[in-house]
């Protein structure tokens, strides 16, 4: 996947003093801690978008318990936080993962992501919440021999579908994308969904409608019991319908059934993990290894609960102990926002 | 009138709820009133039950199969959750999310079948 993903390897380089990643609401909220202590962070996400579980999730879901909102949706939080720490200039790098995470002789870290890019940091905050969303597999027998050669959650390349007999899975907009933007270059295209209704964008719900109707597109209703293959190559999948089961032959397929979280790499780092979580303390929410801290759904300790609010706390503790890291030769004298002339300054609002 | 067969024809005031493992195993818990059914799994630790999400109704992996003598009860899902069961694996005409099943004094008895995986 890595090494799919970085075509040039562009090798960018960027030097900073912290590095988030998770850009959830409390990977959001890390850069407003960090940022009034004077330390400059980027985010790095996994997502196309900032927002973590609430954005990918529940984005239309009222929250009712973060403090002073009496309710509020996941994605309204969201653009709350994103507004309240735009005076930091963070930069934010979607659609990348932190595959590697290693520390450099002079003590400070080396994170490399899936797109090849490289960040030097002093500290790093570990707010990745459940862990990566992953496109979801299909608990079919054997499915993991053709992943990658025959079996794909996304498509780099639309030519490497050329002349093929693809078997397109899901109800959704990438379902639907992918079948019109596959079947003018794909031998055949059938798309399989448990339902003849579907949750893509009417027009390409349409378009895919018309296809069917012309013959170049083939829409089954069912679900995959079973694929068979040889190697990596996918040959056939069993299809079980209403009236009972069919046998296509298939040259790859592209299951969509959204995503699901994995630790993923985090469990590489060679840092404490109880039960695919991260220990820390609860003074600086350090993890094993000094300078990189976990903070929100990903950390545990005596006590801990799941919530946003605990995340927030947490990002204001561990920002006071990187402090100490980034600018070891300043003290740190602790100010409110209401009053604080420099604080205020920070915020763009004096 | 004698009393113990009024008694005995009322709704229990908690709820007999008995899940089935896809290997035949069963559980029969007690539960509240007023919860779901995802959190009266959760409560009594009953294995295949995931909740990912936590009961938003945003990822499918508290689903379960309804017994069918019990679907009428239960009603069927409403087209959130029907969009939900896409996300799901080997969807049935039973299947349901068990955060989308509120528990009442009617659904005393309920049976419900735990898929073989959450996904």
């Amino acid at each position: 996947m890595s090494s799919e993903a970085s075509p040039a390897a562009a090798a960018a380089l960027i030097e900073t003093d912290a590095v988030i990643i998770g850009a959830g609401p409390v990977g959001l909220f890390a850069v407003f801690e960090l940022g009034l202590v004077d330390i400059k962070a980027h985010i790095i996400d996994i997502l196309d978008k900032p927002g973590g579980q609430c954005a990918e999730l529940y984005p239309e879901k009222p929250i009712y318990d973060i403090p002073a909102l009496p309710t509020v949706t996941g994605q309204e939080l969201t653009d709350r936080l994103l507004e309240q720490i735009k005076p930091f200039g963070a930069e934010l790098h979607l659609n990348e993962r932190v595959d590697a995470l290693k520390r450099l002789p002079d003590g400070r870290f080396s994170l490399i992501t899936d797109a090849g890019t490289e960040f030097i940091t002093k500290v790093v905050v570990i707010a990745a919440g459940g862990g990566s969303f992953t496109p979801k597999r299909p608990p079919l027998p054997g499915i993991e021999n053709f992943e990658g050669h025959s079996v794909f959650y996304s498509v780099r390349r639309i030519e490497a579908m050329r002349d093929k007999k693809v078997l397109i899975v899901g109800g959704g907009d990438s379902a639907l994308d992918w079948t019109l933007a596959l079947q003018p270059v794909a031998k055949s295209v059938t798309l399989l969904h448990r339902r003849d209704d579907f949750r893509a964008a009417p027009h390409s719900v349409e378009k895919m409608r018309q296809l069917v109707e012309t013959g170049d597109v083939r829409l089954m209703i069912g679900q995959v019991s079973s694929i068979e293959g040889e190697g990596n190559q996918l040959t056939a999948a069993t299809i079980k319908g209403k009236d009972g089961e069919e046998r296509i032959d298939v040259d790859a397929m592209l299951p969509f059934f959204g995503l699901t979280m994995k630790l993923g790499p985090v469990a590489d780092w060679g840092l404490h993990l109880t039960e695919n979580l991260i220990p820390v303390d609860t003074e600086k929410f350090e993890t094993s290894e000094q300078g990189i801290f976990a903070v929100g759904d990903i950390n545990t300790y005596p006590g801990k609960l799941k919530l946003i609010l605990s995340g927030f706390h947490e990002v204001a503790l561990m920002a006071q102990q990187a402090h100490k890291y980034v600018h070891p030769e300043k003290k740190l004298l602790f100010q409110y926002t209401t009053s604080s002339s420099n604080l205020q300054k920070k915020l763009g609002v004096s | 009138m004698p009393a113990p067969l009024i008694w005995k024809a009322l709704p229990r005031a908690m709820p007999k709820i008995t899940f089935i493992q896809p290997d035949g195993s069963q559980q029969a818990v007690d539960s509240d009133v007023g919860i779901t059914l995802m959190e009266a799994a959760k409560i009594h630790d009953v294995p295949g039950i995931d909740a990912e999400c936590g009961g938003a109704c945003a990822c499918a992996t508290c689903h379960v199969y309804v017994d069918e003598p019990w679907q009428d009860k239960t009603g069927t899902p409403n087209p959130m959750e029907e969009d939900m069961l896409d996300f799901a694996f080997d969807v049935r005409d039973s299947s349901r999310l068990s955060c989308q099943i509120k528990l009442t004094p009617e659904l005393d008895g309920l049976v419900v079948h735990v898929p073989a995986k959450q996904f």
